[in-house]
């Protein structure tokens, strides 16, 4: 399987959000603009490509009965310096994200990807596969912020352009995480997965 | 391809995986102490310098919770941390009272707010620009709704009610400074 095909499966075929349904807490309460869902999704591939390459090495010598608790350990090592990098750098961001980023470690996402692909793969590969995976979601919550920010506060990317804040705030909240992901399924399947 | 579980070595392997990640997490922590005090640091000096006039020094009392602002021997004022119960949560202001016990300015540290709804607060001109100057002697600190003087956030009572009671409190803690 070539490198790019692995790419553009994490992004289609194997879309987390939209065509796997995996990782939907972080998906739906993060997503209330833009900017959110891209970091929420950019934190999520740094931690998914580095697990995978760091499970994929490792994978070879751990026993079995004891490979998930090793590998939750590895992957909550990652979130935990994502943690301290945030809190360092990009302080407002990781205030935003709050709660969402310790929760990256119980992603099924990134643990799926470990037990699917990284511990039967070499780095390299593995190292491809969490690009791919991590770009399709950090795609997929960018775009159902972006639809929710339009809808629900007129704005994009934090650009106001219908002029104070009068969008229709059910899109903000839960239940129009719900609607908009709904429906962004739907086309998605049917325009993208399709060809 | 899984190596076969016996006790020996799934110890070994569980212990190694463990030691090593908490030596780099260990590492990660020193490496960015500094930057993440700093960080908070900046925060907070930012928040206290939205909330109170021109000032050179700060000094902090933990157990008041409260910063102290000079500017070399004169007093510009308090800038009290005080949390109360939003709608969604628990609602922090910082909020900066000159000497005069007038309210200078208020800021949000943290809040839980429903987005669009009582998050304005943090967003919202009319209602934050009404704490500029918002002086208790002339004005009653309570929302419209219960008869007081406090325009609240359009269909965020909780959340209004929420913030005058936190400036309330601020400025009893100020109250028992000034009586110090």
């Amino acid at each position: 399987m070539s490198k790019f095909k692995m790419i553009t499966d994490g992004l289609v075929k194997n879309n987390p959000t939209f065509v796997l349904l995996l990782g939907m807490c972080p998906t739906l309460a993060t997503t209330t603009s833009a900017v959110n869902g891209l970091s929420m999704g950019l934190a999520t591939l740094f931690v998914l490509v580095l697990s995978n390459m760091a499970i994929s090495l490792i994978a070879p010598v751990v026993p079995d009965k004891v490979h998930i608790p090793v590998y939750i350990v590895v992957i909550a090592t990652f979130v935990t310096l994502l943690q301290f990098l945030m809190q360092a750098f990009t302080p407002a961001m990781y205030e935003t994200l709050g709660l969402f980023i310790p929760l990256i470690v119980v992603n099924c996402i990134v643990l799926g990807r470990a037990e699917a692909f990284a511990n039967k793969h070499g780095v390299l590969e593995s190292a491809f596969d969490g690009i791919g995976v991590g770009l399709g979601f950090t795609c997929s919550l960018t775009v159902l912020g972006l639809v929710r920010e339009i809808l629900g506060s007129g704005s994009a990317f934090g650009f106001n352009f219908i002029g104070g804040n009068d969008g229709m705030l059910a899109f903000v909240m839960a239940p129009g995480a719900f609607l908009c992901l709904g429906y962004l399924m739907v086309l998605f399947n049917k325009f993208v997965k399709k060809n | 391809m899984a190596v076969k579980s016996n006790l020996t070595n799934m110890v070994l392997v569980l212990g190694l995986t463990c030691l090593l990640c908490s030596g780099v997490l260990g590492g990660a922590y020193v490496l960015t102490k500094e930057p993440i005090d700093k960080a908070a640091a900046e925060k907070t000096n930012k928040a206290i310098a939205q909330v109170l006039p021109h000032f050179t020094e700060v000094s902090y009392n933990a157990e008041g919770k409260y910063y102290v602002a000079t500017e070399g021997e004169t007093l510009v004022g308090y800038a009290i941390e005080t949390t109360t119960v939003g709608f969604g949560g628990p609602l922090s202001l910082i909020v900066g009272v000159t000497p005069d016990g007038v309210v200078y300015n208020t800021s949000v540290l943290s809040h839980s707010e429903t987005p669009g709804l009582g998050a304005k607060c943090t967003t919202d001109e009319k209602f934050m620009s009404q704490w500029k100057g918002f002086d208790p002697s002339i004005k009653k600190l309570s929302v419209k709704k219960d008869g007081g003087d406090v325009d609240a956030i359009t269909a965020s009572t909780i959340t209004s009610r929420a913030y005058t009671l936190a400036v309330e409190n601020a400025l009893k803690t100020f109250k028992e400074l000034s009586n110090e």
